[in-house]
């Protein structure tokens, strides 16, 4: 019984040492959530600042809106998002004595994705809003072999589908035969792996084992992405608690030096700036 | 006593004194207080678990009651399988995700269900103790893989291997399963069938007879349904087949292990009362040993099951979460949604950040999960207590 009471004791001061020590880091570090568009940037930008500036940085991707609700809960100091905070959250911010502030890191275009044996190159937006709401079914329909498609969409709580909601289905609702990922990478992976398969994902997911479809006859790169001809592009942001100040402005900073902008080329995202 | 015993031992050899009963006041004071501080933890702790049930209970039903305020919502719910909950106006239709849910339980106790009874009685009855002790362990090792590697597997290994060459494989494992099955049923059959002759040669040929053209018959069955399974395209791996069978394997250790406990909590007295009888081995387990275990297994199989409807990790990364009802209602080539995967995946969003029925909504399909758990729980507990009177009153 003494043996047992002396551990109980032990365990009790072991566990309320290691939360006090838990506390104290959280506030020197940086904590970093959301979108898992823009994650592979802010993990770059994680392991570049860490390396210069002995800062330690964690980043999790959850989703955009996984993002703004840590950003609103306190639980992050940036939160990554692909798609811009809607006046809902804003309020749910507001609520809570937070103010965020919007900080773009770089642009990014929405590539729609299929199995590279598929030999269709290009869709217009309006063929691609039919297929994503079901009412064309075969790729025989959009001038390619006789076979059916496997749609793949995102969960809700993705800025990537948010985007793709708002810029192509423009108030159509997704079949709701549509497989559901929970990531650009599954989304890929889903993809690379389905023959009949459509998806979309951030630039920076781009690689050979999925091909790249031009929408409206622009394909998507850095460069139309910049130049505007591709028409499904975006923001990604980096959401901060007031203007971003001290270790956190200097990290919010990154995509405005050279070191910065070489690190969101190398990912396939485009600089802003 | 012992325990007591010992500590005395302890004091008085340190104080080299000869008699072991002599305990100072203080001591035994002490002695007192530790047992009783240490009695009053462990009371707190073991209470602490039944409240957080308790308190589980009451956070999710809080925040599922106002998502049924209308009775439109609650029809809605239970009726529709529009799942449109980031629309304007939303719809949260449940139907096909509640049936998704039920799809794939159904589907992985399918196959774990026979395979760990099946593998619980060799275990207990018919492998020999020594091979037993390392096959169990393994089996029950199943248990240990984190359920995101299974997930990984489904997704990434299982899931193109089904759309490679899928209806080859349900041909193998079609052939696999029921050429044994409908072996068995053949010589079952011709026999029973033939028991009513007198004997004789007559009875020989009709045995013959009957075992041929039932072969024929089993061997016709087994060809065209291998040919339809093989023809077969699957479309997209990440399905309600694909999960069902990775669900099952995660099943099978809970199922084994519990109703090998059952088997094995028969004991000896009755299997050797039933072969004193003059049963044969077979007779033994299927007149014998089963019933007295029926209770136990079907804790087993009512654990593995819950196992099964409860997990998230996998369904979520291999269903393909289409919240939809499959067409055919039995087509498991399709993928389908469940109300784990759909909780894990919409509570991005559903914070009271983006209103209330979309918050609300996620711990309704909770409440669902939990009162199903609970009671499947209640029932298996009812079953292994009435059991264990049952054997102990033997």
């Amino acid at each position: 019984m003494r043996k047992l009471a002396t551990m109980l004791v032990a365990l009790m001061v072991i566990m309320t040492t290691g939360w006090a020590g838990n506390a104290g880091a959280a506030s020197k570090a940086i904590v970093i959530d959301g979108s898992t568009t823009v994650g592979p940037i802010a993990k770059s930008f994680a392991s570049y600042f860490m390396k210069k500036y002995k800062v330690p940085v964690t980043v999790s991707e959850s989703g955009s809106g996984n993002g703004a609700k840590s950003l609103i809960n306190g639980s992050c100091d940036i939160a990554d998002m692909s798609r811009s905070m809607k006046p809902q959250e804003i309020a749910a911010a507001k609520a809570r004595k937070i103010n965020p502030v919007a900080n773009v890191v770089a642009l990014d275009g929405l590539a729609m994705i299929v199995h590279p044996s598929n030999p269709v190159r290009a869709l217009t937006e309006a063929q691609i809003a039919d297929i994503f709401s079901g009412r064309l079914n075969n790729w025989r329909q959009v001038g390619g072999p006789n076979f059916p498609i496997v749609v793949i969409q995102r969960e809700s709580n993705s800025g990537t589908q948010e985007t793709f909601k708002e810029l192509v289905m423009k108030g159509r609702a997704v079949v709701s035969g549509a497989e559901t990922q929970a990531s650009n990478g599954a989304v890929k992976n889903r993809v690379s792996q389905t023959r009949g398969a459509i998806g979309f994902v951030g630039l920076g997911y781009l690689d050979a084992s999925v091909k790249k479809i031009a929408v409206n006859g622009v394909l998507p790169s850095a460069a139309t992405v910049k130049n505007k001809t591709y028409r499904l592009s975006r923001d990604l942001y980096m959401y901060t608690n007031g203007k971003p100040a001290g270790v956190v402005g200097t990290f919010i900073d990154l995509p405005n030096t050279p070191d910065g902008k070489r690190i969101i080329q190398e990912l396939g995202f485009v600089p802003k700036y | 006593m012992q325990n007591s015993n010992g500590m005395i031992d302890d004091g008085a050899s340190k104080q080299g004194r000869s008699s072991v009963f002599i305990v100072s006041a203080r001591k035994r004071k002490l002695q007192k207080i530790s047992q009783k501080s240490g009695e009053a933890t462990l009371f707190l702790i073991a209470s602490f678990v039944a409240i957080i049930v308790l308190f589980i209970f009451w956070f999710v039903a809080r925040d599922a009651v106002p998502f049924f305020d209308s009775l439109h919502t609650f029809r809605e719910f239970f009726t529709s399988s529009e799942w449109y909950p980031a629309d304007d106006p939303p719809r949260f239709g449940a139907l096909a995700i509640i049936y998704g849910s039920l799809m794939i339980t159904v589907g992985s106790a399918l196959i774990a269900v026979p395979m760990g009874i099946l593998a619980s009685i060799c275990l207990s009855d018919i492998l020999p103790f020594n091979v037993r002790q390392y096959v169990k362990p393994v089996i029950e090792m199943l248990a240990a893989i984190p359920s995101v590697a299974y997930g990984f597997f489904a997704l990434v290994v299982f899931a193109p291997l089904l759309q490679n060459s899928g209806g080859p494989i349900l041909m193998w494992a079609w052939w696999l399963i029921a050429t044994p099955f409908l072996l068995l049923m053949v010589i079952v059959a011709s026999e029973l069938l033939t028991t009513s002759i007198a004997k004789g040669a007559m009875k020989k040929t009709a045995h013959l007879g009957l075992i041929l053209i039932l072969g024929a018959l089993a061997l016709l069955l087994l060809y065209f349904v291998g040919n339809h399974l093989q023809g077969l395209m699957i479309m997209s791996g990440t399905n309600a087949l694909n999960v069902s069978i990775i669900l099952s394997f995660m099943a099978l250790p809970t199922i084994v292990s519990v109703s090998e406990d059952a088997l094995q909590a028969v004991g000896r007295d009755l299997r050797e009362g039933s072969y004193a009888l003059g049963a044969t081995r077979a007779e033994t387990i299927i007149k014998t040993v089963l019933p007295a275990a029926s209770s136990g297994i079907l804790a087993a199989v009512i654990l593995g099951i819950m196992r099964a409807l409860g997990e998230t990790m996998v369904v979520w990364m291999a269903s393909g979460n289409s919240s939809h009802i499959p067409d055919p209602w039995f087509n498991y080539l399709e993928s389908v949604r469940t109300l784990t995967a759909t909780i894990a995946g919409d509570m991005g969003e559903a914070d009271q950040v983006t209103g209330s029925a979309r918050f609300h909504v996620l711990f309704a399909m909770g409440l669902i999960l939990l009162i199903v758990s609970f009671v499947s729980n209640l029932i298996s507990e009812r079953i292994v207590v009435r059991q264990r009177k049952v054997l102990s009153g033997q």
